[in-house]
């Protein structure tokens, strides 16, 4: 029985949020950042409460902890020894294997991400501008009243028009293929699978080995928590539509170009059931878009490249153990939408978005480290992934076609990671636990 | 490093089996090289007191599990396995050697569930040191691994760095060109 009232909502709940704020802290001592979330704990919704009122609330605040911040907190050292490897090391000692080299490197990163100092996120999700600018003023008082609590930087985030779907600055359409919870109420769409067992996604709980996993100590800190691997993508919309011109002399060959980067059209119609045209009322429609394979209905990859994004972060019926990889994500994309037709501005803007896992060995490095950055992914040789693959401009991207596939050599990077950090999603009770360290009333 | 499979190819690997002091890092630690014999491992581990005839009784636990799904080890991306009992003194160790394509490193887990299902784990649970809370903790179940592989100091490739994917699909060209000709005839 998933414990609903303890899971913070980001977990389990879809919020309509258009904007909002990241807003990354350093805690001077112990005291302070304990104050800091004292203040915010009344503010934290649950599963239950986000999914109750989701359609009139205008904010949804989300707090999470890199380990380097639970230390800051109190936490013993005892407890800390007890959480997994990789998220003790952190997102930037592991970035050789993540692949965070070149221009993705952690001595590139912006906001103050790759120091040690990082200590937690706010999430301020907002449905508008007017929410966000009241959350944001908020929480600026709050942390001046905290001593020691610093805001190293914050990131404002914004939806692109059009605003009737999600998607990213590149166009294509987004949220279209989620794992789903078991006990979490959700139904999977068609081709999306069955439900997973909690114990993927939240610590506590049995996962699809069939077995409950050892966790982080004391459990009161622990249960109901889960794993974000944070990761800020610039979106080089400019180079983007420069490369789609240069590869195909129509608007249509262009964009199939872009369909077969990613795998779907930009409608999100899957090229698995649209190879060779659009078709954007399949791919508004959640009852079909997402209701594909590969083993059967496209083994060579003739409609979806073998190589394509979307068949590298989820190969369906032609991966093993696929249950053991999924995540969920959340996030939002920054930064101005650049109208079509327009010159590259310079601006920065992209996807700041957080991978859900309760393994980050097992779900999100396993992703990053084997299907974004292999190049040898399906004996593909010389590719990564075209849209966030660790691209230098020496490798390719390989179109399977009768009688003779194409290849496009010299890839350039449309994306470039400007930040990233692993942190602890704890739950409601790990919360005032985690507030009240110190105090009398830590005792479990 | 040529990767010419019409060229036989040996490498002098240094003890520690990396080159250059540490290898490429992966999830797990650092990732052992490739060399013109592909990846592998060889893992040697003593046979606890009493254990040696259930760890050669599970050869034909693989035997029929290959033959009832041919590709039940797909995933290790395997060449060759060998399973080796042997003694020193009073004691038996056990080696599992296996050669494939892909570093361990990156399926890890995926083998890990593989040798559960296929009963690879319960041989392993005869060995010595092999952790009991294996089932919830493949972390442990990997450094086990890790501490018990033995690397190699020369490898050798008549056809170096072809992939067992490559040389099936050879194979397979070879069959349809056989039967083409057939056609033709």
């Amino acid at each position: 029985m998933l414990e609903l009232d303890d899971i913070q909502h980001i977990l389990v709940t879809r919020t309509p949020a258009l904007t909002g704020r990241y807003e990354f802290l350093t805690f001077g001592n112990p005291a302070g950042g304990r104050a800091w979330l004292a203040g915010l704990r009344d503010k934290l919704k649950s599963a239950a409460e986000a999914n109750l009122s989701v359609a009139s609330d205008a904010r949804w605040v989300t707090v999470a902890f890199t380990w380097n911040g639970l230390r800051a907190l109190g936490v013993d050292e005892a407890s800390l020894a007890t959480f997994p490897e990789e998220f003790r090391q952190g997102m930037v000692a592991r970035a050789e294997m993540l692949g965070d080299s070149g221009q993705n490197h952690p001595d590139n990163w912006v906001g103050g991400l790759a120091r040690p100092d990082l200590h937690a996120i706010v999430i301020l999700f907002s449905r508008n501008q007017e929410t966000r600018d009241r959350s944001t003023a908020e929480h600026d008082r709050l942390v001046a009243r905290c001593e020691g609590v610093e805001s190293l930087s914050f990131l404002d985030l914004q939806a692109a028009p059009p605003f009737d779907h999600a998607h990213d600055h590149f166009g294509y359409r987004d949220r279209l293929s989620q794992p789903v919870i078991e006990g979490s109420g959700d139904v999977p769409t068609p081709g999306s699978g069955a439900p997973l067992k909690a114990g993927e996604f939240i610590l506590g709980y049995q996962d699809e080995s069939g077995f409950e996993p050892p966790q982080p100590q004391p459990l009161i800190l622990s249960r109901n928590g889960s794993f974000m691997a944070y990761r800020r993508l610039e979106e080089h919309v400019g180079r983007f539509r420069e490369f789609l011109r240069q590869q195909g002399s129509t608007p249509e060959e262009q964009e199939l170009v872009a369909a077969k980067l990613m795998g779907r059209w930009r409608s999100g119609a899957p090229l698995v059931l649209a190879p060779t045209k659009d078709d954007p009322v399949l791919g508004a429609d959640n009852q079909r878009n997402n209701d594909f394979n590969y083993k059967q209905m496209d083994p060579h990859g003739y409609a979806v490249p073998l190589g394509s994004h979307m068949r590298r972060m989820n190969p369906r019926d032609t991966g093993s153990n696929m249950n053991r990889r999924r995540m969920i994500r959340r996030g939002a994309t920054y930064g101005p939408a650049l109208p079509e037709g327009a010159p590259d501005d310079g601006a920065e803007r992209g996807i700041a978005a957080f991978v859900v896992c309760a393994s980050l060995i097992r779900q999100f490095e396993f992703a990053q480290n084997v299907w974004v950055n292999d190049k040898n992914f399906h004996e593909l040789a010389n590719e990564r992934d075209p849209i966030i693959g660790n691209q230098d401009g020496t490798l390719e991207f390989k179109i399977p076609k009768r009688p003779v596939r194409r290849k496009i050599t010299g890839l350039p990077a449309f994306t470039t990671v400007k930040g990233g950090a692993y942190f602890f999603l704890p739950g409601i009770k790990a919360v005032r636990y985690l507030a009240e360290l110190g105090s009398e009333r830590t005792t479990p | 490093m040529a990767k010419d499979w019409t060229k036989p190819s040996a490498l002098a690997i240094p003890e520690g089996g990396f080159f250059g002091g540490q290898g490429e890092q992966g999830r797990y630690g650092p990732i052992f090289p490739r060399t013109p014999a592909c990846y592998g491992f060889t893992i040697i581990a003593k046979v606890k007191d009493g254990c040696v005839d259930a760890v050669r009784g599970y050869n034909k636990t693989i035997e029929k599990a290959v033959a009832d799904m041919p590709d039940a080890l797909a995933v290790l991306k395997l060449h060759y396995l060998r399973w080796v009992l042997f003694d020193i003194g009073a004691d038996t160790y056990f080696m599992y050697q296996g050669i494939f394509d892909t570093d361990f490193d990156k399926y890890t887990e995926d083998a890990v569930a593989l040798f559960s299902l296929t009963g690879i784990t319960t041989v392993f649970v005869n060995l010595e040191g092999f952790p009991e809370d294996w089932r919830t903790n493949t972390p442990a179940f990997i450094k086990f691994v890790r501490d018990h592989h033995r690397p190699s100091f020369l490898e050798y490739g008549e056809y170096p760095y072809a992939t067992a994917d490559e040389i099936k699909k050879a194979l397979k060209l070879k069959a349809a060109f056989g039967e083409m000709l057939d056609h033709m005839q």
